[in-house]
């Protein structure tokens, strides 16, 4: 649905988004993560038509990304919550609602009922006479996102969309990814909550200027430090030490009587390394498995970078 | 270019306009003033005796001056709904998602334009009626004739104004893209007032005489400004400079 190459976008010297490919398939949730800078705002923009690219190839529903004569179709099929809301603020939320739908070509029909349902869906339905400029940051974020969505797009780019709100609105808004999930839309959500991104997208691209890294939110988390194991016992001695380094190709580190050992599929390799530490006399009690997490692979792969 | 598109941005401006009480009550009073005030002053000035005042003879030369002062505050009143059009969507920063639409430029420029331009006009047009038929009120006794509607008036309402109303209207989609709030937008697009306070001043000093050839004359020089501001407004309204260059 959203594929790029070699995307690039320079001002001036300066690169903001360096030779970036990806590639997300339809109905997936796309996490961008990257520091403030990193040029996720640029990636978005660029994808929805808004600024042109220096160099390198987009596409998005088989549309060129940056042709005349595709730009608005693909304007069309996407839908956009920019990070700050960029509401009517003396317009009331049908009449911000309505005025978009004109835009994108909708009938009154679909307008209408297309309305209803996400100010529902959104639980503003009763807010719907009201002028946005009186709604909480969060209810103007969610009339955002309903604004995005009033012509039905396959493709919903969101900019940051829990950013400044409090935790009971960042779950709706989370919930309400996870609803459009479920309905088969292509959402690619720029964050650097990553929390967010773990719980709701499918696929995740780590952006520090060039894109760091790209998988799903597991494979991120592996592709850092793998897993260890960590191994309580009554006493570490030589024997047991020994035993392990037999069995055990991972990094092992020793923290009085607890052993540390770094492995990839703890499933397969802890009967071993357990086995081993009991025939070498160790006396085990306790065996814990600690994932390495996403905020891991996030932190580590930014800082090379910098 | 879908008219239609760029009509529903125009529609949407005037609903906001409307909740602007400062917007609407700069629109409505401004020419109103002018068409009281104006037939004010003849009255009270011509004819007080003793050689003072305003003489009759004089008001065939003063009252084409005084129409053009309707060319003079289309500036301002397009500056003041202009400048929220534009700047204003900026700072609410509204602009973004609005571009995001399949909405070219064009129509969102043709669409801000209307908006801009249609208020103030009607609001012209409506004052420029009532002064015209006040100052006919009040001169008739003097001059034994009707005064207005002439060609003069014509050319200067119907030629004149709507010319410099959309140099404003070019000006200030040139100033939106250099300012970051929407007084300094005001300030500077009011500056469009200039000329036409210069060509009113050049009439009244006797350096000119705003008869309608010369009205013409300043026609045609405006219809030049306009297409050519027409270019540099429309360059400097792209969406890529508008996200990248705009302040």
């Amino acid at each position: 649905m959203i594929e790029t190459e070699g995307l690039t976008k320079k001002f001036g010297d300066l690169t903001a988004v360096d030779s970036v490919s990806f590639k997300v398939e339809e109905g997936e949730v796309f996490g961008f993560l990257g520091p403030n800078g990193a040029g996720k705002t640029t990636t978005v923009r660029m994808l929805c038509c808004l600024i042109s690219k220096t160099s390198g190839e987009a596409r998005i529903a088989d549309y060129d990304v940056g042709k005349d004569s595709d730009s608005l179709k693909i304007r069309k099929l996407i839908g956009f919550v920019p990070d700050s809301v960029g509401l009517y603020d003396d317009l009331t939320a049908y009449d911000n609602l309505e005025f978009y739908g004109k835009l994108y070509g909708c009938t009154e029909v679909q307008r209408r009922e297309n309305i209803e349902r996400f100010l529902k869906m959104l639980g503003l339905w009763d807010k719907k006479d009201v002028t946005a400029g009186t709604f909480s940051k969060g209810m103007k974020q969610k009339l955002a996102i309903a604004r995005a969505l009033i012509h039905d797009p396959r493709v919903l780019f969101m900019d940051e969309p829990t950013v400044n709100l409090d935790p009971e609105s960042a779950k709706t808004v989370r919930d309400f990814i996870l609803e459009l999930k479920k309905e088969k839309k292509t959402i690619f959500l720029n964050t650097h909550n990553l929390d967010e991104a773990q719980r709701v997208c499918d696929k995740i691209g780590i952006l520090n200027t060039k894109l760091m890294a790209l998988g799903t939110p597991q494979e991120l988390e592996r592709s850092v430090r793998g897993r260890r194991t960590v191994i309580q016992l009554e006493k570490v001695d030589d024997a047991v030490i020994a035993a392990l380094k037999r069995v055990s190709r991972g990094n092992t580190a020793v923290d009085g009587d607890r052993l540390t050992v770094d492995v990839v599929d703890p499933k397969k390799e802890n009967p071993d390394i357990v086995d081993a530490v009991v025939r070498a006399g160790g006396r085990v009690q306790s065996v814990t498995v600690l994932d390495s997490s996403l905020e891991d692979a996030y932190l580590k792969l930014v800082r090379e970078a910098a | 270019m879908n008219l239609s598109k760029s009509w529903t941005v125009a529609a949407k401006d005037f609903k906001v306009f409307r909740r602007k009480k400062n917007i609407l009550a700069s629109t409505v009073a401004l020419p109103l003033l002018v068409s009281v005030l104006l037939p004010a002053v003849i009255l009270y000035s011509t004819n007080r005796g003793a050689g003072k005042g305003i003489p009759d003879a004089e008001l065939p030369i003063l009252l084409p001056a005084f129409i053009f002062f309707f060319v003079i505050i289309s500036a301002p009143l397009i500056t003041a709904i202009a400048s929220y059009a534009l700047v204003g969507e900026k700072v609410e920063k509204s602009l973004e998602p609005l571009l995001a639409t399949p909405t070219t430029d064009g129509e969102i420029l043709l669409g801000k334009s209307i908006a801009a331009f249609l208020p103030p006009m009607a609001s012209i047009y409506a004052g420029a009626t009532i002064f015209m038929a006040l100052m006919d009120l009040v001169t008739f006794p003097k001059l034994g004739y009707y005064f207005f509607p002439n060609w003069g008036v014509a050319v200067t309402l119907l030629l004149l104004a709507p010319l410099a109303a959309i140099l404003s209207v070019e000006a200030n989609v040139i100033v939106s893209a250099r300012v970051s709030d929407v007084r300094a937008a005001q300030q500077l697009g009011v500056l469009t007032t200039l000329p036409f306070a210069g060509i009113y001043l050049a009439g009244e000093l006797g350096l000119i005489s705003l008869d309608t050839n010369t009205l013409l004359s300043i026609s045609g020089l405006l219809v030049i400004a306009d297409v050519l501001l027409f270019f540099i407004s429309t360059a400097t309204f792209r969406r890529d400079e508008i996200l990248t260059k705009w302040k």
